[in-house]
Parts: structure tokens; sequence; C-alpha cells
């Protein structure tokens, strides 16, 4: 906030061209008094912002740097210069903006994307450290600084052991903000972030209820403390704490529920989100609970319904809010950091008082951790190891939250406020800036096991459950309540009440871990294949047969068509655990990537294909009419969606002439393609029937399509492509419109005078739908009863194989040998 | 404790064997009893679709809950593997139910099938996909690129290994043996 708007408005009021013209009209005036207030504002965050693209610019200095150090350098730069200016320190961070405006985005993007498995396997741990350990970091700090004072150590100074032990407690605490700033450069391994950045969140009712107390005794005055007064500190901790936490899970409980009934709002759905997390916040604040808590919890408990409930656009634009308001928050409380340090009217040296604060803090830190440490490894079942503790202690960081409680100290009470304000500048820089620069190179040095960003693997999703399970099952027979058992019941109770309230009905039945992956890895393949179609100007690509296996799918967005391809709009990350502010799919390259991407697009030749959930989910590409308040597509969209099927078509006949060239010989291989296109064309049911009853049809359909397959050439598609097709072309589709009869598939035309009614308009990969269609390979073997299925042989899998099932002793022989292409990727 | 003379005999060869101490082997033995109806062996397990034995005794039982211990931090690098594929080598087993060496997809699809049972919503159908779907990930991990020809059998235990290289099972395979008050759980 500003506090030089008089002068500035004194300044610059006169309007222009109205000299020497009393009562005239003004054609032009300049009425800056009239928007000073917001335009500061906007030109702040203006500024903040654009030094991030400055900082940005120079990639080595932003890998040594940690940005934070750097937005406190320029805020410096700019108090200075507004001081030679103005000589007055117009900008300071204020309390009041920092805890109701800049304070609440980022404990909200903290808790809506804290990993909750992690959070609550290691709570225990977080817990202790963030309340024993701040309390002993108070303590002891206090203690110390006034024995240093009683020494005499310090000079002359008006305090007193209370001052100390306030002082103590607004610069214990470990600083969420700080925290997340540097360690989401450093990428250290996630149970160490998570013990680190929870300790820093639930720190804050520990902290809220030490100053309060401390504060209040200190305007008591020394001597007029009881025993009473020190037993209802120790209760409001409780209060505050448990008070904050339920505060917050009661608006998360809110939230869901709203959630589920926005089916028709889908525009403000992502409002609701940022309004009820708000309003737990400025809740909790009034109550005088942990404001910090109470939004933490909120986000940590709504996160799954509010995932489940809400459209795939509202979760993208909700993720995308948050993360631009919590880095927009960070880049201000920085910046505004280094401007408000420069303010010589507080400036108050004390050079035994600052020193020893900072190896007070430091040495007691690392005395507490290891202490804690050595307790918790009797309990825990990772340890941590010494390194882990050195990476705990050095990651204590203190930040804007001191600062803005030593500013909101009252003057009057406490008569040496100028030196505790210059202190905690001192402080918070030091932390920041040093141990922000140096704890990438210490990491490095210690080796300290960091995170691996992964894609996730159907095979790791299902056994990890089966894990669970395992556990859960040994822990029950060994009599034990264990962590797993506890999550076990949990899960259940989840399952059976909190869900069916919270959640939408068709999110309850999609809604399964293994699922996701399942949607991920389809929908990943989805993108990688149109991708690739972009790439090569068209969809209509095809390996030639010698060639090369290996996948050459760049997923970096290339800068020209990055904007205006689809591949890039789909490229979004559903469901990553994303521990960074900056970055919203960040992804190290690892070899795993090469690895899986081999895998995913084997799996893309078998393509599942989930039912589209009724109309919902469907993305849409296509522009539509600007409107508030609907998504519907328009008359124009009907026009897009013939000239679209008209290129389409051109574009694969211009494709079918070159490819038929190639495989005269393969006559089998179209024989094949065209069954398989069939029943990929049958098997995605407009209706949203299971084929359960009929399997049947589609074998004697099949049956009938070998002998009633001529030589004539079916067009030498891969039916991926024209999946892909009919998956581009039913999304400009007007999904309200319920209609079986499909689209116009252009390939299929000219050709198959098949039963067109069951033409898919579905994507054949598009989810989360309510179930997955069985994928052909699967279906193969519904005839034959459960009973009977032998142990299927041949499992072919290659890139050239195509239907890889073949009974050992089924009555259709298909010859193995000659096998079709396909766009195996 | 147990009924025999030579109990302590007993108990030492048993934590030999297992590496249980002998605390923790008398609280499981209480588990046991409790388990068995004090009886020495536990009947009425679910017959597997081999015929898996239908009874176990104490010391099967210890053997089992012992693949389940914490890796101890003394040992050194090779012990850790070893226990390791022993981990491995009991969850192999679990997943193939024929014990033949190798899990092949029908005992992959009845892994899913059961694990997702607990899902009301998920039809079997989804569960089929998603096994396959996994199986055709893991030949892939464990084959890479295949011949048209080439037949996918199963997952041996090697590429079980190799599925399983990445995550460090030490830490999730385990349970912690410390506080074991049985409370009288009736299930």
């Amino acid at each position: 906030s500003c506090h030089s708007c008089e002068l500035k408005g004194g300044i610059g009021a006169k309007p222009l061209g109205s000299r020497g013209r009393d009562g005239g009209f003004q054609v032009v005036t300049f009425k800056w008094a009239h928007v000073q207030d917001p335009y500061v504002i906007a030109l702040w965050i203006l500024v903040a912002s654009l030094a991030k693209i400055g900082f940005h610019l120079s990639h080595k200095v932003t890998s040594v740097v940690p940005e934070s150090a750097l937005l406190i350098v320029l805020g410096l730069v700019l108090g200075g210069i507004v001081w030679a200016a103005d000589h007055i320190a117009s900008f300071t961070l204020t309390p009041t903006v920092f805890f109701f405006y800049l304070l609440p985005p980022i404990v909200l993007d903290a808790g809506y994307f804290m990993p909750n498995r992690l959070f609550f396997g290691n709570l225990g741990t977080i817990l202790l450290y963030a309340v024993v350990g701040t309390v002993w970091n108070a303590a002891t700090t206090g203690l110390s600084l006034y024995g240093v004072f009683l020494s005499g150590l310090m000079g002359d100074l008006q305090i007193g052991l209370l001052d100390f032990l306030l002082f103590g407690s607004l610069i214990a605490a470990v600083d969420p903000v700080a925290v997340l700033a540097v360690f989401e450069e450093v990428h250290v391994n996630e149970v160490l972030f998570i013990i680190v950045f929870g300790e820093s969140l639930l720190n804050d009712a520990v902290t809220v209820v030490l100053y309060n107390v401390f504060e209040s005794f200190v305007a008591l005055g020394g001597d007029n403390v009881t025993g009473v007064d020190c037993v209802k500190g120790i209760v409001s901790f409780f209060v505050v704490s448990l008070g904050g936490t339920l505060v917050g899970v009661v608006f998360a409980f809110l939230l869901s529920l709203v959630t589920r009934f926005t089916k028709h709002v889908r525009i403000i759905e992502p409002g609701f989100v940022f309004i009820i997390s708000y309003l737990s916040y400025l809740t909790s604040e009034m109550l005088s609970l942990s404001a910090i808590l109470a939004i933490t919890f909120c986000g940590i408990c709504c996160q799954k319904y509010v995932k489940a409930n809400i459209s795939e656009q509202s979760a993208t634009t909700v993720r995308y809010t948050m993360k631009m308001l919590a880095s927009s928050a960070e880049t201000i409380i920085f910046m505004f950091l280094g401007i408000s340090a420069v303010n010589p009217f507080i400036w108050t040296w004390n050079t035994a008082f600052v020193l020893l604060t900072l190896v007070f803090i430091s040495v007691y830190r690392a005395i507490g951790v290891v202490l804690q440490t050595w307790l918790l490894n009797r309990y825990r079942m990772v340890q941590l190891e010494p390194i882990d503790q050195v990476v705990l202690s050095y990651g204590g960081l203190r930040g804007a939250v001191a600062f803005a409680l030593v500013v909101l100290l009252d003057g009057d009470k406490v008569k040496e406020k100028n030196l505790f304000v210059s202190t905690t500048i001192i402080v918070v820089f030091f932390t920041v800036i040093f141990q922000g620069l140096t704890i990438k190179p210490l990491v490095q040095w210690l080796k300290v096991k960091r995170s691996e960003h992964r894609e996730p693997r159907l095979n790791e999703k299902l056994h990890g459950r089966a894990f669970d399970h395992i556990l859960s099952a040994i822990e029950d027979i060994s009599g034990q309540i264990g962590h797993n058992y506890l999550r076990d019941k949990w899960s259940h109770f989840d399952r059976k009440f909190l869900s069916r309230v919270l959640m939408r009905r068709s999110a309850q039945k999609s809604r399964d871990r293994i699922l996701n992956v399942f949607h991920e890895l389809n929908l990943k393949d989805a993108i990688s294949y149109v991708a690739e179609g972009e790439r090569r100007g068209s969809l209509a690509f095809i390996r030639s047969p010698s060639t090369d296996n290996v996948v050459n799918v760049d997923f970096t967005p290339r800068s020209s068509t990055v904007e205006a391809s689809v591949s890039y709009l789909l490229r979004e990350n559903v469901s990553a655990v994303c521990l960074d502010m900056q970055s919203l799919e960040q992804r190290r390259r690892s070899i795993r990537d090469a690895e899986d991407m081999v895998t995913h697009h084997t799996l893309q030749q078998y393509l599942y294909k989930p039912r589209q959930e009724e109309g919902e989910n469907v993305r849409r590409w296509y522009k539509h009419l600007y409107s508030r308040h609907e998504l519907t597509p328009t008359e124009d969209e009907k026009q897009d969606r013939e000239i679209f099927h008209r290129t389409m078509r051109k574009r694969l006949e211009s494709f079918k002439s070159t490819k038929l060239g190639l495989n005269q010989n393969k006559k089998a291989a179209k024989m094949y393609k065209r069954e398989r296109a069939q029943k990929r064309r049958n098997s995605s049911i407009p209706n949203g029937k299971l084929p359960m009853e009929s399997p049947a049809q589609n074998f004697t359909i099949k049956e009938k399509d070998l002998e009633l397959s001529d030589t004539e050439e079916p067009p030498n598609y891969d039916e991926e492509m024209s999946g892909g097709i009919e998956f581009l072309a039913s999304v400009t589709k007007d999904t309200a419109s319920d209609s079986p009869a499909g689209i116009d598939n252009p390939v299929f035309s000219p050709d198959e005078a098949l039963d067109r009614s069951l033409l898919a308009r579905l994507p054949p990969w598009l989810s989360p739908g309510e179930m997955v269609v069985p994928s052909q390979r699967a279906r193969t073997q519904i005839p034959y009863s459960p009973g009977t299925f032998r142990r299927l042989m041949p499992f072919r899998l290659s890139s050239k194989s195509v239907d890889s099932f073949l009974q050992a002793d089924g009555p259709e022989e298909r010859p193995p040998a000659a096998l079709p292409e396909s766009t195996h990727m | 404790m147990g009924a025999a003379h030579s109990a302590s005999e007993e108990v030492r060869e048993l934590e030999g064997k297992t590496g249980f101490s002998s605390d923790q082997i008398e609280q499981l033995h209480r588990r046991f009893k409790q388990l068995s109806g004090d009886q020495p062996t536990i009947r009425n397990l679910r017959k597997g679709p081999s015929g898996l034995a239908d009874e176990i005794n104490f010391e099967d039982f210890l053997t089992i809950m012992s693949y389940f211990r914490p890796i101890d931090t003394t040992m050194d690098e090779e012990q850790v593997e070893l226990s390791r594929k022993e981990k491995l080598r009991f969850l192999f087993h679990m997943y193939d139910s024929d014990s033949d060496g190798r899990i092949t997809l029908e005992e992959y699809r009845n892994v899913v099938e059961e694990l997702l049972s607990g899902n009301p919503h998920i039809e079997k159908e989804s569960a089929r996909s998603i096994a396959d779907g996994a199986m055709m990930e893991a030949a892939s991990v464990c084959m890479g690129q295949m011949e048209p020809d080439q037949v996918y059998e199963g997952i041996t235990f090697e590429d079980f290994l190799k599925i399983w290289q990445g995550i460090d099972i030490e830490t999730k395979m385990h349970v912690r043996f410390l506080n074991m008050e049985t409370m009288a759980l009736c299930h």
C-alpha cells in the first residue's frame, strides 16, 4: 500500500487546459487522484511480472540464484529509487495487504495441490516438527537472547524477557512462502519436501498462539502475568489449531457439496473454489483461529471431491488461476520485502542482537531437528538419514510471515520495535538469499535423493494397489493398527458415505485411481498421435514397413505451431502431483520417459474406448461464439464441420494413393484391417450399452467379412488414423444432440456398405467414461465362457502385429504370416 | 506359550529361520492362537484354484510374516538385494496362482479383478481391459520391441524384477512390528 498517496495526488491534480478558463468545459482532464490507488497497484503488479520476464531471460542466472533472491534485490533497487525521489518510504508491505490478499492464494495453492497420501503418511513427523520444533525454536532463541542481554553485550535496550520471547516466537516459524520459493527449484525427494513444507504450513497455529499470547503478556506488563494466563495460553493453542482445522474442513465440505450441483453453470465453477476457500480463511481469521490452517485444510479436504465434480475445463481453469495467483503473490511479496527494507527510519542496528539472532536460529534449529529426528526414527518406517537432517535444518527458512508479524507489533508496547524490524529483515534476507543460494549446491554435494517425475505406469499403479491391500491384510492378520489399516478404513468410510454425498453420481463411478491412470495413458497416446499427425502435416501418416520402430515424437512445444495446435491444447497434465508453483507441467526428462513413450504407443494400438459421459467432457476445439453463459455451438459450427470433413477426405485421398502403392501384396493384411476397423467401429456403442449381448453378432459379422472379402483393395489406412479422424470429426459435432447415427466417416464411406448406424461418433479413446468398453482383443474371448479359458498363448506384441490373441484352438484360423501395417508410433 | 516341551528350542529355531526376535515370535504366536482358536493350525482358508493348503501351522504363519519384516539397516548391499528378491518372490507367488513360474494373462486378470472388486462400479470388462493393458506394458518393458512372430508367454520372475526395478520395495513392503497391541480385533 502506498503512503505517498497524498503526495502524488498533489502533483498531478491539475487538469489540462484548464488554465485561464474558469468554469469552461474540459475536453480532456488528467484525473490522477481518481485512478491513483488501483493504478499504482496495477503498476506494481506489472513491474513485478516484467521483472520475472527479465530474470528468466538469462537461464544461467536463474539456475543458480533463486528467483526470490533476485526479486528482493530488485525490490531494494526500486526502493532506493523511490527513496531517492521522494525521501519517503512510499511503499511497504503492510500486514493487512499481506495477510488478506497475498498470503491466502499461496496457501490455498499449497493445500489444493497437496499430495494427500504423502502428507497424511508423514503427518506424525510433520506435526512433531511443526509444534514441538517451533516451540523449541521460540523458547531457546528468546531465552538465549535474553541471557545475552542480561550479560550486557547488547548494550542498553528497553526490553524485558517477554519482549524477547515475543521476538523469539515470531522469528522461529519456518515460512511456507520462502520454503516453496526455494525448494521448488531444488527438487529434493518428496518425503523431505513434504516434511519441511508441511511443517511450514502447520506451524502457523503455534506461531499465532505464541505471538498473541506474548503480545498480550507484553501489553499486560511482565508482572501481571499469572499462572492462569499461562494455562489459558496453552488451551488457546489447542483451540486455535483444532478450530482452524475444523473451519477448513467445514468449508471444504460446503465447497464439495456446492460443486456437486454446478453442472449447469460450468463457466463460474472455478469461482466457487476460490470464493469459498477465501471465506474459510476470513472466517477463521474473524474467529481468531488459525487462518492458514483453515485454508490449508480446506484445500486438502476438498481436492478429491472438487476435482471429481467439476468439468475438465474448470479443473484446468482452477489449476492455472491458482498457480497464477500464487505465483504473482509470491513475486509481489518478495519484491516488496526488498522495497520495505529501504526505510532508514526504521533502521536500528545492534550488532550483538542481529548476529546472535542469526546464530541462534540456525544452531537451535539444527539441534532441534537432530533431537526430533532421533526420536522419530524409532517410529518411522523410512528413516531420516543425517543428510536429510542437514537439509531439514538448512531448509528452515524465514520469510514474509515473520516480517508481517513484526511490523504488526504495537510500537508503544514494544519499545524496541524498530530493532526487531531491522533484525527480522536481516534474518529474512539472510535465509532467503544466502541459504537459498547455497541450498542447491549443498543438496548436490550431499547427494540428497532427488525427486523423480515419471509417467505413471499402469503396472505400478496396479501393484501399488495390490500392495495396499496386502499390507492391510497383513496388518489385520498380525493384529496391528497400522497406516494401511487406517487408510483402508478411511477409504471405506469415504466410499460409503462421503463420496455419496459430495461427489456427483457420475463421478463416483469413474473415480478410481487405476482408471485414472488408464485414462491418462490413453489420453497421452491420443495426444502423441495427434502431435505426430501435426508434425507430418496431415493425419494420414503411416510408417513405412522397413523403418524404425522407435518413437520419434517430440513433446517439446514448437514455437510456431504451439498456440494453434490441437495437441498443445490437449497437452494438459491432468493429474500429476505438482509441487512447484512456477511450473504447471514440470517433468524431468528421464530415461524412463522414452520407455514409457514406447509403452504408450504400444498401448495405443489397442486403445480402449471408455464410453463418453453424456456430452459433458468433450473438449471443444472449435471456436464457439463469445458467450459468457453458454458454451453451445451454433450454425457456424456445422459449416466448419462440413469443411473439416471435406478437407479430411481430401487428405485421405492423397494419402491413400501413396499408400496403396506399397502394399499390393498384403491382401490378408487388408482383410485384417477391415475386421479390425469393423470391430473398432462396432465396439463403441452410442447408447450406453455394453456389448455383452452382442459378441456373437460381432463374430458373425467378422466371419461374413472373411467370406465376403474380395481382392479389391480396401483403403489402406489404419484404424488408429481413422479413429483419429473420427475423433476429431466427432469432436466438432454437436454432442448435445445424441444421435446414434454418428458422423459421416469419410474414410469408410467410399468402401464400406456396412452398418453405419453403429459408426462411432465417440472418440476411440475418450474418457473418463463410466465404463471401459473392452478392446477387440479382450472381446474375442467373450464368446468363450470364462470357465473354459485356456491360457492365451500368442500374445503378439510388436509394431507390426495386429490382433494378438489367437486362441490355441479357435475356429477362426487367421494366417499369422502376413500382418498388416500399423501406425505404431 | 506353545505346548511343546522344547519350547525355547523351537523358538530359537524359528528365530534363526525367520529372523524375528523372541518377543515378536511370542506376540505373533498369541495372535496365531487367537486366529486359529487355539488349534495348532488355522483351517478353512479359501481354496485356491490349484488346491492350496487349506490349513497352515504356526511355522508357515511365521514364515509368511517374515517377508514383511522391515529391512535391517545393518545389512550390507548384498543382503539387502537378497531380501528384496525374497520379498518380490513372495509377491510373484501371490500372483502366480498355479505356480508354474509365469504370470499369465489369465492370472493377471484375476488379480486385477480382485483388486478392483472393491469398487462396485467398475465392471468386469473394465478390469479385463486394464489387465490387458498392464500386461502389454509389462511385455514391452520386458521384451522391448517384439517381432510379429514372437509370443509373450507371461511374466517370468526376471521380468517381474525388471518391472519393479525402479520402485524401492523395501520401504513399501513391510509392516511395523513395533507396537503389537493385539487389540482383540474381532472381524
